[in-house]
């Protein structure tokens, strides 16, 4: 009896061994999330920020710099309970008593062990004061960091700003998977279309840390650590004088100059008026002054060079008359009167053949060469002849880079406006529309809008005799000085280069004596442009003014659109010459010129509407 | 007998193996505090009696002496003094109750200075030494009512006086004697009773009240049915049924009326760790982590990252097996788990070759002690059992611990070295 007994105890005790090696046997090596368990207990990733690229002009200018700022930081648990002297870090730091309050609360919510920011982007001068008495208030600490700094403080909207990355964006881990939680990254501008090249490569240390949090060393001595590796520099294509001008000319105005070199599609200038400060949206007050910004009635924040679309007015009348020529509609001495009953006009010689009908930018004879185009009897309907008519037109006007995104290297640019058939069937009912539905457009105005940039593009085109580059920033990246190819590739308009010079001596002739200002021409550099004035429903005509120069081997072309500014040869093109005169001669010798353009202040509609 | 042939036949009859085997085991042990406490300082602070480790190894030079005093003490000392060193164990922990320092809730600590001993470590000794004094009286069978009365009394007064001091887990120690009357002849009757118990306790944990109660009706039912009508016995039926379904309601009440908030939550977490995850699932959450990140082979020693940092509460102390298991692996477990078997199996080796049944009885005293010790403290670790703080013999950090565990397997060693002599005494 004894016998068995003794067994049966021996029996439980190797039977008890033998659970648990079974139980060990699944925690340790079967089931695998512990192991994940652990790493998150005791591995901190501790990133090595990556030195973000710095912005040149096109003259090796730095244009955007990396500024080192300091952050305060809290660890709540390292806080002297009692005989901490508030009152003294309050004046250090320069906070009320209140916010201090306030913001150990919320450290506190945060985490007790961890740091978390007290106060953010402090700079060098405050930092190094605040630094000398930091070690009399246990529990505060600085860390450093970079934020964007401007050496020209201009062109804000081209550059666009930085901002800390979103929750949402967070969740999206596909696209941005890389970023953690208070990375700041690129969002509009340059700063956003390029943010993959410009940020670098973050690096990542991998330090063990103990139930509390504190640094316990290298994890494996930092075999699986790696270094940040810097962001690629970006030298863009501005010229950053030809900028700080433009912008300086565009005060108390509002609209965009954009200026290209035609034959690379550089951009040299990208100008929104109202223009900012880029300086107001990088460091500490960026969420302030962001908010002020939105809520200014003339939408500073804004990007009118890209996204304002515009109706173009009279300078769309130079792809009229390309595009009427290469049907073979309309030649050289293809005569109409100036018949101001089909619509208004103003006062010039009459009758106009096509050259100077650009010259003088006849209405009259425009709408009667959009209606050739549009009803060509290729049908016995009208209303079927003019849906043909305008389809076709439809297809020379596209090559111009109209209707669809240039594809210029700037997020969130806009199309423009430009109507397919199926919009007038909508609205006038199917083939219940003809010519007189749509003549408008015959002089740039109607169901038409162009962006500035779509403008300085046509400008382009013109300059070139009919092909055009992607406009575009990016004249290298980094140390390897390759261009994208993208922005290499030629896109030609249907139209044949010949028909182009009769219209360019039009354009001469509307400079040197036409619709422009007279002080717009100058004797040393021969200017083609075009004026515009764009009816608007708000307030005073919008001025518009396109141009290139020289008229023979082009440097420059220009886009210029004055809102509310009234008639396009006395606002717009006085503004875009004196830009022409500035990126060619780099002195401006027309100083009564300038100043008069300086003095314009062409706001007083906004204000108004600001003051209703 | 000249002094130095006795000491001769002392050193020729102890049992080598089981030497070699505690020796090993406190090696290891002592090895896997110093990885839980050392975080990268001076090597020279293993030493320290700043830390664990350099305590420990204080410990276990005091268990040396305590080894050699225990082997040249008179052999008849602990047959003839199991009863007095019964009494002088209850009176200290009477003692501990009015003067005892409280660490941790557990009022169990008797101080003198900076020294201080827990005198429940010592009454599982002194109750393994009068139970086998008792139970080696011939006339005794532990068949008989009074004889099982009076063994519950000698075990039931010290657990009772431990439980005061509110020391639950040692006072659960003392149930692992019905290892050894059960190898003495009490009626299997008892431990079934027990598991069964036990069984239900877990039961009605897992499952709702109700849908149990019916469970065991309908078993009660079947059973009714299924045996010969001629050996039905109705009345014994319903009042095991009753006394079941007592238990079922008892143990619901006891759980959740009862027991502490905290000993709740501890039950409460075995069944579901993420209960209370940063609270007393916590160290049940974190001891598996530590465990199971340890993989086949382990981290290697000194690179655990898990109970060095302390995500492991008490991580030198009851959880010290987490520390194996995470730098040694599942290699390491199995080590220790194979040595914690051939440690019992040679005891209860040792037991049955004895020749009087006072060594025996103590020598499954001694088994039954280590066995509910490791049980209970591995079971803690993997997270099979519910959080009850008992060291791991010979691993654990700690003092009294690791002296009590010592003299407790040192003295059936001293009587095991003696066997022969003791029949002739009896003779």
């Amino acid at each position: 009896m004894f016998d068995s007994r003794v067994a049966i105890v021996r029996f439980v005790f190797f039977f008890v061994g033998f659970v648990f090696l079974v139980r060990l046997f699944y925690i340790q090596i079967i089931d695998e999330t512990y192991k994940g368990a652990a790493d998150m207990n005791a591995l901190k990733k501790v990133p090595d920020n990556a030195y973000r690229g710095l912005i040149y002009d096109r003259k090796g200018r730095l244009i955007v710099n990396n500024q080192v700022v300091f952050d305060i930081t809290v660890i709540p648990r390292e806080l002297k309970k009692d005989g901490m002297d508030t009152v003294g870090f309050c004046n250090l730091v320069g906070i009320t008593m209140e916010e201090f309050r306030e913001k150990i609360r919320d450290a506190k919510i945060y985490s007790r062990v961890k740091a978390s920011a007290f106060i953010r982007q402090l700079s060098q001068e405050e930092a190094a004061r605040i630094i000398e008495h930091l070690n009399e208030y246990p529990g505060f600490y600085t860390t450093t960091r970079t934020v964007r700094a401007y050496e020209y403080p201009c062109m804000a909207h081209a550059i666009g700003y930085m901002g800390e990355i979103s929750r949402g964006q967070l969740d999206n881990k596909e696209k941005y998977g890389y970023y953690q939680m208070g990375d700041y990254l690129g969002i509009t501008g340059i700063e956003g279309q390029y943010e993959r090249q410009l940020r670098g490569r973050r690096g990542t240390k991998f330090i063990m840390v103990d139930v509390h949090g504190v640094d316990k060393g290298p994890f494996k001595n930092g075999i699986y650590d790696t270094s940040a590796s810097k962001g690629q520099d970006l030298y863009s294509t501005v010229d950053i004088m030809l900028q700080q001008y433009g912008e300086k000319l565009m005060v108390n105005k509002a609209g965009s100059i954009v200026a290209i070199e035609p034959s690379t599609g550089e951009i040299l200038a990208f100008i929104s008026a109202p223009i900012y400060d880029p300086g107001l949206l990088t460091g500490r007050n960026f969420g302030k002054n962001y908010k002020v910004l939105q809520k200014d009635s003339t939408k500073p924040l804004f990007n009118r060079a890209m996204m304002a679309m515009y109706p173009p007015g009279s300078i769309f009348k130079t792809l009229q008359a390309l595009t009427a020529m290469q049907m073979g509609l309309i030649d050289s001495n293809t005569t109409y009167p100036c018949n101001k009953s089909i619509v208004n006009c103003h006062a010039h010689p009459n009758p106009c053949n096509l050259r100077q009908a650009i010259q003088w930018s006849c209405n009259p004879y425009f709408v009667q060469v959009y209606r050739r185009i549009i009803n060509q009897n290729k049908a016995a309907n009208t209303f079927v002849d003019t849906r043909i008519g305008y389809e076709r037109w439809l297809e020379y006007i596209r090559s111009f880079g109209l209707g669809a995104k240039l594809g210029i290297d700037l997020p969130a640019e806009q199309k423009g406006i430009l109507k397919k058939v199926a919009y007038f069937d909508k609205v006038y009912g199917h083939n219940h529309w003809k010519f007189s539905n749509i003549y408008s457009m015959s002089i740039g105005q109607g169901e038409l809008g162009l962006l500035p940039v779509q403008m300085a593009n046509l400008a382009c085109i013109l300059a070139n005799k009919g092909w055009y580059k992607v406009p575009h920033f990016e004249r290298g990246l980094g140390d390897s000085g390759k261009v994208n190819p993208v922005f290499q590739e030629v896109h030609r308009t249907m139209i044949d280069p010949q028909h182009y010079t009769l219209i360019r001596q039009g354009m001469r002739l509307a400079v040197s004596n036409g619709t422009a200002w007279s002080k717009v021409d100058m004797k040393s550099i021969p200017i083609c442009g075009k004026t515009g004035t764009a009816q608007t429903s708000s307030g005073k005509d919008h001025s518009v003014f396109t141009c290139f120069a020289p008229m023979n081997n082009p440097k420059i072309a220009i886009a210029c659109f004055v809102e509310n500014a009234g008639f396009g040869g006395f606002a717009a093109a006085p503004i875009a010459s004196l830009m022409v005169e500035k990126y060619l001669n780099d002195t401006i010798q027309r100083k009564n010129l300038e100043k008069h353009m300086l003095d314009q202040d062409y706001m007083s509609a906004y204000r108004n509407k600001t003051a209703r | 007998m000249p002094q130095n042939s006795r000491q001769e036949l002392v050193s020729r009859g102890l049992d080598w193996p089981t030497i070699m085997l505690y020796a090993a085991m406190v090696i290891f042990g002592w090895m896997n505090i110093h990885a839980a406490v050392y975080s990268g300082e001076d090597l020279s602070a293993m030493f320290s009696l700043d830390l664990n480790s350099g305590r420990q190894l204080l410990f276990v030079g005091l268990s040396m002496v305590l080894i050699v005093a225990v082997m040249t003490t008179d052999f008849k000392f602990y047959d003839d003094f199991a009863y007095i060193i019964y009494g002088v164990v209850i009176v200290l922990l009477l003692l501990v109750l009015v003067i005892g320092k409280e660490v941790a809730g557990s009022k169990s600590w008797l101080g003198v200075g900076s020294f201080g001993i827990q005198p429940a470590e010592f009454a599982k000794l002194a109750t393994a030494l009068a139970l086998a004094k008792y139970i080696s009286i011939p006339t005794v069978k532990l068949e008989r009512r009074m004889e099982q009365l009076t063994v519950a009394g000698l075990i039931g007064l010290p657990a009772v006086l431990v439980l005061l001091q509110n020391d639950t887990g040692s006072t659960l120690v003392f149930s692992c004697f019905i290892i050894v009357l059960f190898r003495e002849g009490l009626p299997g009757f008892y431990p079934g009773l027990g598991i069964t118990a036990v069984a239900l306790l877990v039961l009605t944990l897992l499952i709702p009240k109700l849908y149990l109660s019916i469970g065991l009706v309908v078993i009660a039912v079947a059973f009714t049915i299924l045996v010969d009508r001629r050996q039905r016995n109705y009345i014994a039926i319903g009042v095991a049924l009753v006394l079941v379904l007592g238990i079922v309601q008892g143990v619901d009440y006891f759980v959740n009326d009862v027991l502490q908030p905290h000993q709740q939550s501890r039950i409460k977490v075995l069944i579901d760790p993420n209960s209370d995850p940063l609270g007393a699932g916590w160290n049940v959450t974190q001891s598996k982590i530590a465990i199971g990140s340890g993989g086949f082979a382990g981290k290697g020693f000194m690179f655990g990252t898990q109970t060095k940092f302390d995500f492991v509460p008490a991580q030198s102390t009851d959880f010290i097996f987490c520390t194996v298991g995470e730098e040694w692996g599942w290699l390491g477990s199995l080590g220790l788990i194979g040595a914690f078997m051939t440690l019992l199996f040679r005891i209860t080796m040792i037991a049955e070759r004895q020749k009087t049944r006072f060594a025996r009885v103590y020598g499954y005293g001694v088994a039954s002690v280590f066995f509910f010790h490791f049980t209970i403290n591995l079971g803690m670790t993997v997270g099979l059992f519910p959080v009850i703080g008992i060291p791991l013999p010979f691993f654990s950090y700690g003092g009294s611990s690791m002296l009590s565990f010592t003299v407790l397997l040192f003295i059936l060693l001293k009587l095991d070295a003696h066997r022969g002599q003791m029949l002739q005494r009896i003779i």
